[in-house]
């Protein structure tokens, strides 16, 4: 046996039936929070507001809204998939299996991003009951959606492999994360920010990943699209890198 | 062959616990070996370094020839590992959780194989309950069959039958002669003694990381197996008499009973002399009977006499 190819399937398989015994937690919720923000920013706010760069307010947010639940969602799948069976023992089960640490990888990471991915599509075509949405490169969309969502997914991975509690669990989602996309152009155009927080903004790397995926939809982001590129694989690798270490050196797994 | 070979292990935890110097093993293929040791003696470290869930400091393993860590797959394919604690996934069904272990050993799927386990663990009409609703005993007994889903050679028993009740004991104890007879080799640790008397075929002492003894059951019992003869007497006495003082005596039950220790396998075990000697002391004795001692004081022993030395 050189991939276990029924492992990866049998782990799989159980993350995403827990998505669909969890369905309200897993789809109906984010789904719900996503409409109220396009009622509260689009129709409320939006109404106020002239368009950015040519593309109505209500529109313009949809990229943002979708990066916005990607992270979250991708992070809290991939934690709390491989924390819980830390935190119940199950572990064992998959520490004693003939699986590789890729093929673990590959598994909890790949039922992370499925979800976070089919996720942010319900976002979409949730977006086009309330908004005029065009995706003028879909395949870089579709490819900025996985990417990202693989990505946060590892990210997530690492979390749930390192957190002790709970709360640990939902302290970098909630304290970093949510605040870095808030803060990295979900809801407006760095471009109408003054030039001093302008250049503070760009240190933030979810700037670029959200500015890469907005460009797939209008064909203008807030930063060169090779640049967003050349981010989000950089954070890709270095996610991987690190759950890479994880394994070889038993880190909060073993021992 | 052997089909479990362990060289020179130990494990020494980040907290500086040492918990295995040195241990040195080997299991042949289709015995059943107890692995015996107080709390904290090193048994579930051992166990764990063999099924890949502790890294050992040093030292090799080798399952059915095949390293445990270089060639993991192959090792751990064939490997089947119960556990102490009741870890399960509460919210799965029972034939959910046994075929997702299946799949994760990296076995087809095989449904008339599942059924056949979980019928023969009395599970199959529970397949489709939620494991949270099962009690104690149901709850072990998923745990049982998922490590036999993939058809393991090699079945760990860690503590199996901590805290279930005697007749589920007993169906155990009949699983694991099955499972024998179909050339499994199972490696049981138990606090329960008898249950090591019963089944093992051969017994190791594990005491603070050390394998102090490896022995067939049998000949251990035999070797360091000591006999009482209880006598008791028609009289009382207040002290033993010194014509007696030849034979290792104790009274006990205020001088109504007369105990005599003494070595089962010696040539000469003194009690016929004894009897004679009695008789002409005309001590009289209304009825007598004899214990073997049991697995339990001969551990017993063994970890005070090693734990006084240590």
């Amino acid at each position: 046996m050189t991939f276990n190819g029924y492992g990866v399937w049998a782990i799989y398989r159980f993350e995403m039936a827990r998505a669909l015994r969890t369905i309200w937690q897993s789809i109906v919720t984010p789904v719900i929070t996503t409409a109220l923000y396009f009622v509260v920013f689009g129709g409320a706010i939006g109404s106020r507001m002239q368009e950015v760069g040519g593309v109505p307010y209500g529109a313009f947010i949809v990229p943002g809204l979708i990066m916005l639940s990607l992270f979250t969602q991708s992070i809290f799948n991939a934690s709390f998939g491989i924390y819980f069976p830390k935190f119940t023992g199950t572990i064992y089960e998959i520490l004693s299996a003939p699986v590789s640490s890729l093929e673990i990888v590959l598994a909890y990471v790949g039922a992370a991003a499925t979800k976070s991915a089919v996720l942010g599509l319900i976002i979409l075509g949730t977006a086009a009951f309330f908004v005029p949405l065009q995706i003028l490169h879909p395949i870089w969309m579709m490819t900025f959606l996985i990417l990202i969502s693989v990505t946060f997914s590892l990210f997530g991975f690492i979390i749930g492999v390192w957190a002790d509690g709970f709360e640990q669990l939902q302290m970098i989602p909630m304290l970093i994360v949510t605040p870095l996309t808030f803060l990295g152009g979900a809801f407006y155009s760095i471009d109408m920010l003054p030039e001093g927080w302008r250049t503070v903004t760009l240190f933030n790397p979810v700037v670029y990943l959200i500015s890469g995926f907005r460009w797939a939809f209008y064909g203008q982001g807030d930063v060169a699209i090779g640049i967003s590129v050349a981010a989000t694989l950089a954070f890709f690798a270095v996610c991987l890198a690190i759950v890479m270490w994880m394994f070889k050196t038993g880190y909060r797994l073993k021992n | 062959m052997p089909v479990i070979e362990i060289e020179g292990l130990t494990k020494t935890y980040k907290s500086g616990l040492q918990a295995l110097k040195r241990v040195d093993l080997s299991i042949a293929k289709g015995e059943i070996f107890a692995l015996l040791g107080p709390n904290g003696a090193g048994k579930t470290t051992l166990i764990s370094i063999v099924c890949g869930i502790v890294t050992p400091t040093t030292g090799t393993v080798t399952a059915d020839g095949h390293d445990i860590q270089s060639d993991f797959r192959a090792a751990r394919t064939k490997i089947g590992l119960v556990p102490q604690e009741l870890t399960t996934d509460a919210f799965e069904t029972v034939l959910a959780t046994v075929t997702f272990s299946r799949g994760l050993f990296g076995k087809a799927p095989n449904p008339a194989f599942i059924e056949g386990v979980l019928k023969d663990l009395s599970l199959w009409d529970k397949r489709d309950a939620k494991i949270m609703t099962l009690s104690g005993g149901m709850k072990r007994r998923v745990m049982i069959a998922k490590a036999l889903s993939h058809e393991p050679d090699i079945l760990f028993l860690n503590e199996p039958t901590a805290g279930v009740d005697v007749e589920l004991r007993r169906d155990m104890w009949a699983m694991v002669r099955k499972l024998r007879e179909r050339g499994v080799t199972i490696i049981l640790t138990t606090h329960y003694i008898e249950e090591a008397e019963e089944m093992a075929d051969r017994v190791g002492v594990i005491l603070k990381g050390e394998l102090i003894l490896v022995e067939e059951k049998t000949a251990l019992m035999k070797k360091l197996g000591k006999k009482t003869l209880t006598l008791n007497l028609v009289e009382p006495l207040d002290a033993v008499p010194a014509d007696l003082s030849d034979w290792d005596l104790t009274l006990k039950n205020e001088g109504g009973e007369l105990e005599y220790s003494f070595d089962a396998n010696a040539e000469d075990t003194g009690v016929p002399a004894l009897i004679r000697r009695l008789e002409a002391l005309n001590i009289g004795f209304k009825d007598l009977n004899t214990r073997q001692s049991s697995l339990e004081d001969i551990f017993v022993s063994l970890v005070h006499r090693n734990g006084a030395a240590a």
